[in-house]
């Protein structure tokens, strides 16, 4: 019986070949057996959204990404075929066309593909931008929550203006109800983000910018400033907390039978920079006090340069005229 | 007010650094500084620094201590991410704190303003002296002098940073600095100043070398180089120096506001009495956009040449890789509110917006599809400046995916301000600037310094880059999708970040791995210099006209100024030459070139005096120093005498000195 022997000479350009391979082999080994270890039982919010916008919102990420790999794919085969095709060094040489310097039909098939990928996603960029502009609220058929937020030098104050009950760091809603949340700053600019619910919108002071979100499910989200804001910037996260439509009101009905009350002199006090590690609740007994914040920088200039923490009354001002909406054409 | 107080302004003892991260880095600076004055004093090179470098207008040697200053600063900027990372990593729950709140907010706006304006700025106009004259076939930019001052502007501004590191701490608002926690209600002390002067007086410098090279392009081409005959690079530059007279102005214009709103008490702003912060930001961002458009349109210009000289073939598509810049040029400047969706502006308007960003893909596509088919059919040597251009692609690709998705509005909302930003803007700025720049200095290091680098300690510092750069900052993709906000310097456990934040700590070191092997492979290469000799002056078989003169380029660069008949003037004469053509028998003329001048450095140094008296209060400094720079501008702009002569005889025997053609004739 003959036996066949395959020689492979062991030269050093193939150990080096078997190196190389093995390196990149092991790497991406690496990659993927560290992705799973570190991602086992991570919860990433925003791809496992709990309510209708942050939904839409992940599931536009993954058309835009399927549509980009159009591309991308091509792109990362040429560059690997044609380098290992067309090196120096390839034993079997390929077609050398030194002053071959352009091609209308291959130009055109990369202007034109680009174009028309662009031109979709467009159009789903044009109509998303309208389906979930954080200003409209959400269709449902349940009575929406108003909520009215302030960004505090380092924690959020939550004003349930209806419910005349407040909470610092800790965001209470129904479960399937639309939150349309009015939000401000009394401190530098933050962004306020629930990621598992959707999308940020920034908390500036002297103005009120919109959002409108929905928990369809009910559970623990995190919540947090995502724009620098001084300090305790790192503190400035909170829990919102979707319950049950039931156990929600009697959240509402204990809060407000609390003896601790959120007016102008307690407002005060909570506003000055510090951190709050446990959450806070109070029953609301100004009415009027976000109007407040927000007018308290439309003040005109006294003679010390520094916004006060003393705020006169506002005039009795209609606040919806306040919002960005007129700043659209900017 | 006391004396002491007009004298010194605010500047008292508790401005020197009170943590110990600080005061040893304060120690080790100042210690290598004295080392450093000590040895020029000892070896006596002061006039020789004086003469030779710091006094010098000849565009080579201003590039040269352009990409010496970027480098340390390079140092610097990682020291910060090194410090930023090693907070994140300790930083689940309150126990960890490596570095405290304050610090850690001064070291990553350190880091960003940095890497920015005194890494990427400092690289690409470092690249741009070296290699602009050369490649136009001329002898110099268009105003020496003025190269000389922006030089000398931006190291006072990089001396500014790094002084807030000794005296007074540096800003915490971040590389842009959005008020109102820029504003003296929010930031009292003077890390602001700092911030805002350092970038005010760099600015200014880069304004002046938008013009010069804008200028030096437009007028300063060899003969019979038409515009569609300029290498691409060339015309990144313009492009670049375009979006640098547009877009600095403004960046001026809004610092220049902030500055009053803290000097004077003006409120262009502050929250409160009519300020509007959200015109900082729409102002900031006016500038910011087409910034990094400045920095990544030069690399563009680098792969460009690169690519074609390594491929030994015509670069791809010329045209459309013009008419490709020029796209983004124009979209880079309708842009600008992608960066702030989440404001509050109306559907309509972040539609808009998206839809402008997400257009840039397509020109930046075809850019990348050119280069390619550039390799097609060609003969590609992989050296150094391949792998970068390899890596560059993968990771700019990835970049410009990531891009594509914040560029949708109602994305952007998930995942604005988060790490998914930041890797996101890393993957683009390092995968396409940093290593274009990374690219272009390994290519024409020859050039300037007469040998070549080492390739394979080249090749292990690509590989580390590459690879520390999807360990670092892959993760941070997933971190942003888990909620992880950016600049954050401690985090709940419950999270289950730390992991993912070790990962990317990792990703540094690796990174930093790969800035040792660069830092090595120059000492290697120096070392081994003899071995590595460019002999030629065409070690890469280049096709531009800077591969046409000899290694090291001489300081007139050309003793005969060349005629260009086309794209690749140099690979034609060598084609031409291999068919028996020889070139013309040289026709020597007297040649002008610019006399040394030490204004650049003294105006600079009026710039510090005024930056640092309004940073401290010190009216008079400030008072003193405007007074200086106005007073050396007209002394200097009086005198007539600033340029020396080489007769036509002494440049014939420079240029067999040189033995130019030798070289050329191994291809007769």
């Amino acid at each position: 019986m003959m036996k066949t022997y395959i020689m492979v000479k062991l030269t050093k350009s193939v150990v080096k070949r078997i190196i190389t391979v093995g390196l990149i082999l092991l790497l991406v080994c690496a990659a993927v057996v560290g992705s799973i270890v570190l991602l086992h039982g991570a919860h990433i919010d925003v791809l496992n959204p709990q309510g209708e916008v942050a939904m839409k919102e992940r599931n536009l990420i993954v058309f835009t990404l399927l549509l980009s790999l159009i591309v991308v794919v091509p792109v990362f085969t040429l560059l690997i075929v044609f380098s290992l095709k067309y090196r120096a060094s390839n034993p079997k040489k390929a077609a050398y066309h030194p002053n071959w310097e352009g091609n209308r039909l291959l130009e055109t098939i990369w202007w034109g593909i680009p174009c028309a990928i662009i031109l979709v996603l467009g159009i789903v960029t044009w109509q998303s931008s309208h389906a979930l502009d954080p200003y409209k609220h959400l269709d449902s058929n349940v009575k929406a929550l108003n909520v009215q937020v302030v960004a505090l030098q380092w924690k959020w104050l939550f004003i349930y203006p209806d419910q005349h009950i407040a909470s610092v760091n800790l965001l209470e809603m129904p479960q399937n109800t639309p939150v349309n949340f009015s939000i401000t700053s009394d401190a530098p600019m933050n962004s306020f983000w629930i990621p598992s619910l959707g999308g940020q919108i920034y908390a500036m002071s002297g103005m009120s910018t919109k959002l409108s979100l929905v928990a369809n499910k009910t559970g623990d989200f995190k919540g947090s400033s995502a724009n620098i804001s001084g300090q305790g910037f790192a503190d400035m996260h909170f829990t919102a907390r979707a319950v049950t439509p039931a156990d929600f009101d009697t959240w509402v009905h204990t809060t407000q039978q609390l003896t601790k009350s959120l007016d102008e002199t307690s407002y005060n006090e909570l506003a000055k920079p510090a951190s709050v590690k446990a959450p806070l609740f109070y029953k609301l007994s100004d009415q009027n006090l976000y109007d407040t914040i927000v007018m308290k920088y439309m003040m005109p200039a006294p003679t010390n340069s520094a916004p006060k923490a003393t705020t006169p009354k506002p005039t009795n001002m209609n606040m919806n005229n306040m919002d960005m909406s007129h700043m659209e054409g900017m | 007010m006391s004396l002491l107080d007009v004298v010194f302004g605010r500047l008292t003892f508790n401005a020197l650094p009170h943590d110990l991260v600080t005061q040893v880095a304060v120690v080790g600076i100042v210690l290598l500084g004295i080392a450093i004055i000590g040895a020029l004093f000892y070896f006596k090179k002061w006039t020789w620094l004086w003469k030779n470098w710091l006094t010098t207008l000849d565009a080579k040697k201003i590039g040269v201590m352009y990409i010496i200053v970027a480098v340390i600063m390079l140092l610097r900027g990682v020291s910060d991410a090194l410090m930023i990372r090693a907070q994140q990593v300790v930083g689940a729950g309150d126990g960890g704190k490596f570095i405290s709140s304050d610090t850690f907010q001064q070291v990553f706006s350190a880091h960003g303003t940095i890497m920015i304006f005194f890494v990427a700025m400092g690289l690409m106009f470092g690249l741009i002296n070296l290699v602009l004259p050369l490649m136009l076939g001329t002898r110099d930019v268009a105003f020496p002098f003025m190269n000389s001052v922006s030089f000398w502007l931006f190291t006072a501004g990089m001396i500014l940073v790094n002084a807030s590191l000794m005296l007074g701490g540096f800003s915490p608002g971040g590389w842009l600095g959005y008020p109102p926690l820029t504003e003296l209600a929010y930031s009292p002390g003077p890390g602001v100043d700092y911030w805002i002067w350092a970038l005010q007086i760099a600015g200014v410098g880069s304004l002046l070398s938008g013009i010069n090279f804008l200028t030096t392009i437009l007028c300063k081409r060899a003969k019979g180089m038409t515009m569609m005959k300029m290498p691409i690079f060339a015309w990144s530059v313009l492009v670049t120096t375009l979006l640098i007279i547009f877009a600095f102005p403004i960046l001026t214009a809004t610092l220049g506001m902030l500055g009053l709103d803290r000097l004077m008490g003006m409120h262009f702003f502050t929250s409160g009495f009519g300020g509007n912060p959200m015109m900082y930001i729409n102002l900031i961002w006016a500038w910011g956009h087409p910034e990094v458009y400045i920095l990544i349109l030069p690399a563009f210009g680098i792969f460009s040449e690169v690519v074609a000289t390594y491929s030994q073939k015509r670069l791809f598509g010329y045209k459309t890789m013009v008419l490709a810049l020029f796209g983004i040029t124009f979209l880079s400047f309708v842009v600008w509110l992608h960066h702030f969706f989440t404001m509050g502006a109306g559907a309509d308007v972040n539609a808009f917006f998206g839809i402008t960003t997400m257009i840039i893909a397509i020109p930046t596509g075809v850019k990348i599809f050119n280069w390619l088919f550039t390799m097609f059919r060609g003969r590609i040597n992989f050296k150094t400046p391949m792998f970068w251009f390899f890596s560059f692609v993968v990771t700019f690709t990835i970049g410009g995916v990531t891009g594509v998705l914040m560029a949708v509005p109602a994305i952007d909302f998930q995942i604005h301000n988060s790490l998914f930003l930041v890797a996101h803007f890393h993957n683009v700025i390092i995968g396409g600037v940093v290593f274009g720049y990374f690219a272009g200095i390994t290519y024409w290091f020859p050039k300037i310094f007469g040998f070549t680098l080492n390739e394979r300690l080249g090749r292990y510092a690509a590989y580390c880059w590459a690879i520390g750069f999807l360990v670092a900052f892959l993760p941070l993709y997933a971190l942003g999708l888990m909620g992880a906000t950016r600049r954050l310097d401690h985090y709940d456990p419950s999270t289950g970040w730390q992991g993912l934040f070790i990962v990317a700590g990792v990703g540094v070191v690796i990174i930093c791995l790969g800035i040792f092997f660069q830092l090595l492979q120059l000492a290697v290469s120096i070392w081994q210099r003899k071995k590595n000799l460019d002999i030629t002056g065409d070690p890469w078989n280049g096709r531009t006209l800077e591969w046409s003169v000899p290694s090291p380029a001489p300081f007139y660069n050309f003793a005969v100024l060349p005629v260009v008949h086309s794209r690749d003037p140099f690979w034609e004469q060598k084609e031409a030459a291999k068919a028996g053509h020889h070139p013309a028998r040289p026709v020597y003329v007297d040649v002008h070139l610019p006399k040394n001048s030490g204004f650049g450095v003294i105006i600079a140094a009026f710039a510090f005096m005024v930056g640092f008296g309004l940073i401290w209060h010190m009216w008079w400094l400030a008072i003193v120093g405007v007074i200086g720079v106005i007073v050396c501008v007209i002394i200097r702009t009086s005198d007539d005498d600033t340029e020396y002569t080489i007769s036509a005889a002494e440049m014939e025997r420079l240029d067999h000195g040189h033995n130019t053609y030798a070289a050329k004739e191994q291809y007769a």
